[in-house]
């Protein structure tokens, strides 16, 4: 699927962040390739979500590039990022919970011009039809599932070239997770969209993904396609035996 | 009350049982308290002052309260069972409320003067009518800080006193007024001060509203609370001790009056009164007042109501919601606060020019903290982020508290000595603690939506909590 000898899309390279005196990242590598959904799993505190909010530049790396086509964006500050293509769906949904489906979809488009906000509107509407039942409730009501895939569907009005999930199944049933990763799934294939998954549901997360990573204490252990990692000894030990497939 | 027979009507024993028991109480607790009042007599000695009839009153008012109460509470049981309406109430006031309120305000000058007549006019249009809007426009431009971007400011009378000051010091000042003598001619500056450093006061404020955002750019809640409370607290300070620049606890006086466009409220031919073939009497000036100070918070109205459908202002409110998200969604979280601090503070100058001109007397001692916690208490009351909850929690904590300088006939229960304004602070806190018990989100909890897809619609559910972050 992917290109290996195109530039990625994202190249993260050495990558370190520190929270105060305390290393959370020891130097990542990670490459997002155009068109690829790649996944990062690892356990509570390995520094995925660090990593992604390195990428989005809060906390900003302290050694080491991020390179978004071909541009360094290891020093611009958050809201500069969002406006180059990257749209992030943090972890815990962050909806606006008093706001309106409609108005969070419409914060979602505030990086682009506003002629392109029906279409958007519309084509997220198909891709998730209970959303488009519920436009004019506040996201606060919706379900846990339903949020998730507001906080999708808000980061997808940006128009955005990578698309990046911070653990979307999170506290999720398992039938709720299997329809969200069902929609990435198709976003990806149908819309082409380049995607970067962070998850602690290894199996699903694994099944999905073109390329896949595993981090352990702030450092990449492992990398390879999907399936490989699926079949790889240590990662069914570490993250598939007993977990919830 | 599981039994449909007994749901028919209250339980009037029970009820009177309830009330019995709780003046028992009240008797009990103010019998040493209120029954006897240690005094002195002529000779210097201690004596005890039996009070009969104030202790009586204190418990029938118990008795009759707890009544109510009760009254109300199985009223409560028996329409539990009936479905609520949705809070279309609120929606209705919100849509038919305003033209109906702004006629109202408009014509309430000359309904006053029509009915009360020249010389009672005047407590009537300025302590109730601009002494209330003072303060609706100092909660709509705060309701711009708090109830729209979430950030919680205990020091919005600084915007308030930097406003009053800037009019003031300019309008009074020397130099100024040489130059502009000199430049235009003798007495312009006297006629028109006040037109020409309002919007100076305005953008003054603003601008010490950014200045007071930039350090408190990563703070929130609490912690903001204390920032803005301490800003609040420096500038009255500074204004109390820099006695060569604000002339310190004294202050300032003879500050110019606001001119009708160039035409000053006097006795003189130039003056209002003659120049229109008026009697002179000082009620012109209270109703242009009153007007002036109408007009500046129609247009903090209007202006929030504007910005709220503007991006600016959806990224006001989504940024109270979820920081972390907006920021994620490319939204300048710097800018947004600053915008959102500026356009507040500079309603608070506003308001605060106006103050000073209305006055002609300004001080250190009218931005004490009070303000700040009376001005947020009606954002808060009123619902945040709602512009008639505002109008309606003004009304009730200012209003009601001028309308207890009213009740003489209190003096008949509670004995001659006794002054309801006194007891305001107290009425203050308990309607305080009771809105918070009833309405925990303030009257006007509802927040209407800004975008509709087509067409205006009742939107579901509001008891969502508030986002993190």
């Amino acid at each position: 699927m992917s290109d290996a000898n195109k530039a990625p899309l994202l190249a993260i390279r050495g990558v370190k962040t520190y929270y105060g005196n305390i290393i959370a990242l020891k130097g990542v590598d990670l490459d997002v390739h155009q068109g690829e959904i790649v996944t990062l799993i690892g356990a509570n505190g390995a520094g995925k979500s660090t990593l992604m909010m390195t990428i989005f530049g809060k906390p900003q790396a302290r050694e080491g590039t991020i390179v978004f086509e071909g541009r360094d964006i290891t020093r611009m500050p958050t809201h500069e990022i969002a406006y180059l293509g990257i749209a992030q769906s943090p972890e815990g949904r962050r909806v606006f919970p008093r706001m309106t489906v409609f108005e969070n979809l419409q914060m979602g488009a505030h990086v682009n011009n506003l002629a392109y906000f029906d279409t958007d509107l519309e084509r997220v509407c198909t891709i998730f039809p209970r959303l488009k039942e519920r436009l004019q409730q506040r996201a606060g009501t919706l379900s846990g599932g339903e949020q998730q895939m507001l906080a999708i569907a808000r980061a997808l009005m940006s128009r955005p070239r990578l698309l990046m999930l911070d653990e979307p199944s999170l506290g999720l049933a398992p039938i709720v997770v299997r329809q969200i990763f069902e929609v990435i799934r198709e976003v990806n294939k149908e819309q082409g969209m380049t995607v970067f998954l962070v998850e602690q549901n290894a199996y699903h997360a694994l099944k999905l993904a073109s390329r896949a990573y595993v981090m352990v204490n702030g450092l990449i252990t492992m990398s390879g396609t999907g399936a490989e990692l699926l079949a790889n000894p240590q990662v069914k030990a570490a993250y598939l035996e007993g977990g919830h497939h | 009350m599981s039994d449909p027979a007994n749901t028919a009507g209250p339980d009037w024993g029970q009820i009177t049982r309830d009330s019995a028991f709780a003046a028992l109480i009240a008797f009990g607790l103010f019998v040493l308290m209120l029954g006897f009042k240690a005094d002195q007599s002529l000779n210097n000695q201690l004596v005890l002052v039996f009070r009969p009839e104030l202790l009586a009153s204190t418990v029938a008012l118990v008795f009759i309260g707890r009544f109510l109460i009760g009254y109300w509470q199985s009223r409560k049981v028996e329409g539990a069972a009936k479905k609520k309406a949705p809070s279309k109430w609120a929606q209705k006031a919100e849509k038919y409320g305003l033209p109906a309120a702004v006629g109202f305000l408009v014509a309430y000058p000359i309904f006053i003067l029509v009915t009360v007549g020249p010389s009672g006019a005047i407590k009537w249009i300025d302590n109730f009518g601009i002494q209330i809007l003072i303060y609706i426009m100092l909660g709509w431009g705060l309701n711009i800080v708090v109830g729209l971007a979430g950030l919680l400011d205990l020091g919005y009378v600084a915007f308030y006193a930097v406003g009053a000051y800037s009019y003031a010091l300019f309008a009074t000042s020397e130099p100024i007024k040489d130059f502009m003598a000199q430049l235009i001619g003798e007495g312009f500056w006297q006629a028109w001060a006040f037109w020409i450093c309002l919007p100076v006061a305005g953008i003054l404020a603003a601008f010490w509203g950014v200045l007071l955002g930039f350090p408190v750019l990563r703070l929130r809640g609490d912690y903001l609370a204390i920032v803005t409370l301490a800003f609040g607290e420096i500038i009255r300070l500074v204004l109390i001790n820099w006695v060569e620049f604000s002339n310190g606890y004294a202050g300032i006086s003879s500050i110019p009056r606001p001119s009708f466009f160039g035409i000053p409220f006097n006795a003189s031919d130039e003056g209002f009164a003659a120049k229109f073939g008026l009697e002179f009497t000082p009620i012109y000036r209270t109703i242009f007042l009153f007007y002036v100070i109408l007009a500046l918070a129609l247009i903090t109205a209007a202006v929030s109501m504007r910005l709220r459908r503007l991006p600016v202002g959806r990224a006001w409110e989504a940024l109270r919601e979820d920081e972390i998200a907006c920021r994620s969604l490319g939204i300048n979280t710097v800018n947004t606060k600053l915008t959102a601090f500026a356009i507040g503070a500079m309603f608070g100058g506003f308001a605060g020019a106006f103050f000073a001109a209305r006055q002609g007397f300004i001080s250190p001692e009218s931005f004490v903290f009070l303000e700040s916690a009376q001005i947020l208490a009606i954002v808060v009351l009123g619902g945040m982020g709602s512009l008639l909850g505002v109008v309606i929690a003004s009304i009730m904590l200012v209003g009601g508290v001028e309308l207890l300088r009213e009740l003489d006939f209190l003096k008949a229960v509670f004995g001659d000595n006794f002054d309801p304004a006194q007891y305001r602070m107290l009425i203050f806190g308990a309607c305080m603690v009771l809105m918070m018990l009833w309405k925990p989100r303030g009257l006007i909890s509802v927040r209407e939506p800004s975008v509709f897809l087509k067409e205006k619609k009742a939107v579901s559910a509001d008891l969502v909590k508030e986002g993190h972050g």
